[in-house]
């Protein structure tokens, strides 16, 4: 089943099948303390830049900061929901602890 | 590989939308195939039409072009009607009502809660009277600015105007530019002022003189590349080319003809001309134009007047930093330059506008990139009577600084990248400064821009204090923050604020200023204005000046204001959510 994956509105929001479902603003705590040197960054969402889908794992590549510390940046791919069936299924992006995974394209 | 974007572009832009658009308002908003709406909604964009954010479905942001702010006789009118009968939505805003216009920093003009099947009657009322949306957004040449009292001012250099009607005429509708790689925003001065923010634009005209075979010839100087979006702010740089208001038209499109062939459409994040000419610098893209897209050999740049420009630049050097207020123009009538703050005014107050320029003046409307608005042509004879008019309460030629010095974006009533609410917060800012906080002595113009974002539309990067949306925690929880940059502004030498402090809870920004303020008058040198005093002192010691405070101000937006379907409403939940919904406003279910 093909799933349309998408940056929108000049990376304002994922769009996964023609509908938007994770947008700008939002705050994640990211397990990388390599992103600052906080344990567990806690980091607003300014831009999308790109979305993949790995199994059925959707991800995405975003721009932003940590707000307790201000480093800015990108960090690795950070899983934003999930595919069932070809249906996008949201996770909890603000309460719980997102994994970062780097790509072969990170340094 | 190119983006979806562009992609979208290749199969269908420019003129040939409004065919389509116009068939989809015939049968509706479910006519636009699901599939298809995100590529529908990227194209009508040319033709003036943001789709609204999440929770807003089926309505539109409309806005429409206004040539360097010219609203002449009879347009303003309406415009005015068009809000009042289309421009409603399904929620009030508690502080505008339902129904308003917002004049913006580009010199145009943004209604909401546009629905799809109401814009062919939109497009001929507009049209009827001259006005148009085309290209007011997407990826063309958009609303031309300049200094709104172009043609009359008493410190013209040469009159722009037109060479700006010029250029609107020649690049609307223009097939060879109508597909850029990314927006193309063109600033034309002709004033000595300053008054057309070219630094920040993609195409700066800027007036100058060049000995052109023993004449004295006047016109304007070529910058290029200047932008505030995306935490990549430039300065449009000297290209060293000068042009005969004559030859504005042709070279102003050889370059854009540059910029279609040469940017990046492969990356919209780095689509926009400063980023080319960060790659190129100004000897190389001179080389190309030169080279590849003039016929006839490109004078050298003539003697500008930057060290003139007076306009936004915080220095204390007479003229003008905005258009508020009664200053004759060169035919001896006067232009009265009206405050509105963060740019909205609702539908019966912009029609009294339109009744009191057509009594007072020539009908004419100038709209400015302070958000403000001019009555042109007022006869020195009825000055006094004008003055007695309501509207000029509520809308006043003589505001406190705090009221006159505020611009905000649209954010996150509207907006999809804002992150923070904004026109509604800057009235509450405004007004609690106002009652709250002392200038110092002789501080009488003190710009604070507000946005929601780093798209910069309330171009934060230039005022005397800039605010930017950002979250925070307060107490653990998520809340709605800014960061706080110092002493940005326009004139001979721009610079752009300097970011000194960072996520500011929002409640906390008002005793920010305060103690900052108070800490500027304590360590004043004479009669320093505050971007002279941001200039001299360290950064580090300026972001212990802005010592964030909670005061008497209280902030009803802390929360995620995103996470609504409108974050004015009773119920704001997205579940509430009337959208979409009908042309007639009744939603549309899912059973449907």
């Amino acid at each position: 089943m093909s799933v349309s994956l998408r940056v929108l509105d000049d990376g304002a929001w994922v769009s996964v099948n023609d509908t938007r479902e994770v947008s700008v603003s939002e705050l994640w705590r990211l397990d990388d303390p390599s992103f600052c040197g906080c344990e567990l960054p806690d980091f607003v969402v300014e831009n999308v830049l790109d979305v993949g889908a790995d199994g059925r794992t959707v991800s995405a590549k975003v721009y932003g900061q940590c707000i307790a510390c201000g480093q800015t940046g990108v960090p690795g791919w950070v899983p934003v929901g999930r595919l069932r069936e070809g249906e996008f299924v949201d996770i909890d992006r603000e309460r719980v602890v997102l994994p970062v995974r780097r790509g072969d394209d990170d340094e | 590989m190119p983006t979806d974007v562009e992609r979208w572009k290749s199969e269908v832009y420019g003129n040939e939308i409004r065919e389509h658009l116009l068939e989809f308002a015939e049968q509706g908003w479910d006519s636009i195939p699901e599939d298809e709406r995100d590529a529908w909604f990227e194209r009508f964009k040319w033709w003036g039409l943001y789709h609204q954010r999440n929770g807003q479905e089926s309505y539109f942001m409309m806005r429409i072009g206004t040539p360097n702010g010219v609203l002449t006789p009879g347009q303003t009118e309406v415009v005015a009607e068009v809000a009042d009968e289309y421009a409603r939505g399904p929620a009030e805003n508690p502080i505008f009502g339902n129904g308003y216009v917002d004049w913006t920093t580009r010199q145009s003009i943004q209604l909401h809660w546009i629905k799809l099947e109401d814009i062919p009657e939109i497009f001929d009322k507009l049209e009827s009277v001259g006005l148009s949306t085309q290209q007011a957004c997407g990826d063309s040449w958009r609303n031309i600015v300049g200094c709104p009292v172009a043609g009359k001012d008493k410190h013209e250099h040469v009159d722009a105007l037109p060479v700006a009607m010029e250029l609107n005429e020649t690049f609307k509708g223009n097939d060879d530019h109508s597909n850029l790689p990314r927006k193309w925003k063109v600033s034309i001065t002709g004033c000595r002022e300053g008054c057309g923010q070219g630094d920040i634009n993609d195409l700066a005209l800027e007036p100058a003189t060049k000995e052109i075979d023993g004449e004295e010839t006047r016109g304007f100087n070529i910058r290029i590349g200047g932008g505030l979006s995306r935490n990549e702010p430039r300065f449009a740089r000297d290209i060293d080319v000068f042009v005969t208001p004559e030859q504005a038209a042709e070279v102003s499109g050889a370059i854009s003809a540059l910029f279609r062939d040469n940017g990046d459409r492969d990356n919209r994040y780095n689509a926009r001309i400063k980023f080319l000419m960060d790659e190129w610098g100004a000897e190389k893209f001179r080389d190309v134009l030169q080279e590849e897209y003039v016929d006839f050999e490109l004078e050298t740049a003539g003697d500008d007047l930057r060290s003139e420009y007076s306009y936004n630049s915080g220095y204390a050097d007479g003229g003008h930093s905005d258009h508020v207020g009664i200053h004759e123009q060169a035919d001896g009538n006067y232009y009265v330059g009206l405050d509105v703050l963060v740019g909205r005014m609702g539908v019966d107050d912009t029609k009294e506008l339109a009744r009191v320029a057509d009594e007072y003046g020539s009908g004419e409307i100038r709209i400015t990139q302070r958000q403000n608005v001019i009555i042109t042509d007022v006869p020195e004879e009825k000055l006094d009577a004008l003055q007695d008019e309501e509207l000029l309460d509520h809308y006043s030629p003589d505001p406190h600084p705090f009221m006159r010095g505020s611009i905000a974006c649209t954010g996150t009533e509207f907006c999809s990248l804002s992150i923070v609410e904004t026109k509604n917060r800057q009235v509450r800012y405004a007004r609690w400064l106002k009652e709250n906080v002392e200038l110092p002595a002789g501080v009488e113009d003190f710009h604070i821009h507000l946005s929601g974002c780093t798209a910069s539309c309330a171009q934060p990067q230039i005022a005397d204090i800039s605010l930017r949306g950002m979250k925070t925690r307060k107490d653990g929880e998520p809340v709605e923050a800014l960061d706080i940059g110092l002493g940005g502004g326009l004139g001979e030498n721009p610079n752009f604020a300097e970011w000194v402090t960072q996520r500011v809870p929002v409640d906390e920004v008002p005793g920010a200023i305060k103690n900052l303020l108070a800490n500027f008058e304590e360590r004043r040198e004479g009669d320093e204005t505050f971007r002279e005093f941001v200039a001299r002192t360290d950064e580090e010691d300026l972001a212990e000046l802005v010592e964030p405070e909670e005061t008497s101000y209280e902030d009803p937006m802390m929360h995620n204001t995103k996470r609504t379907w409108y974050p004015y409403a009773d119920d704001d939940s997205l579940d509430a959510s009337p959208a979409p919904t009908r042309a007639d406003g009744t939603p549309i279910t899912s059973d449907d």
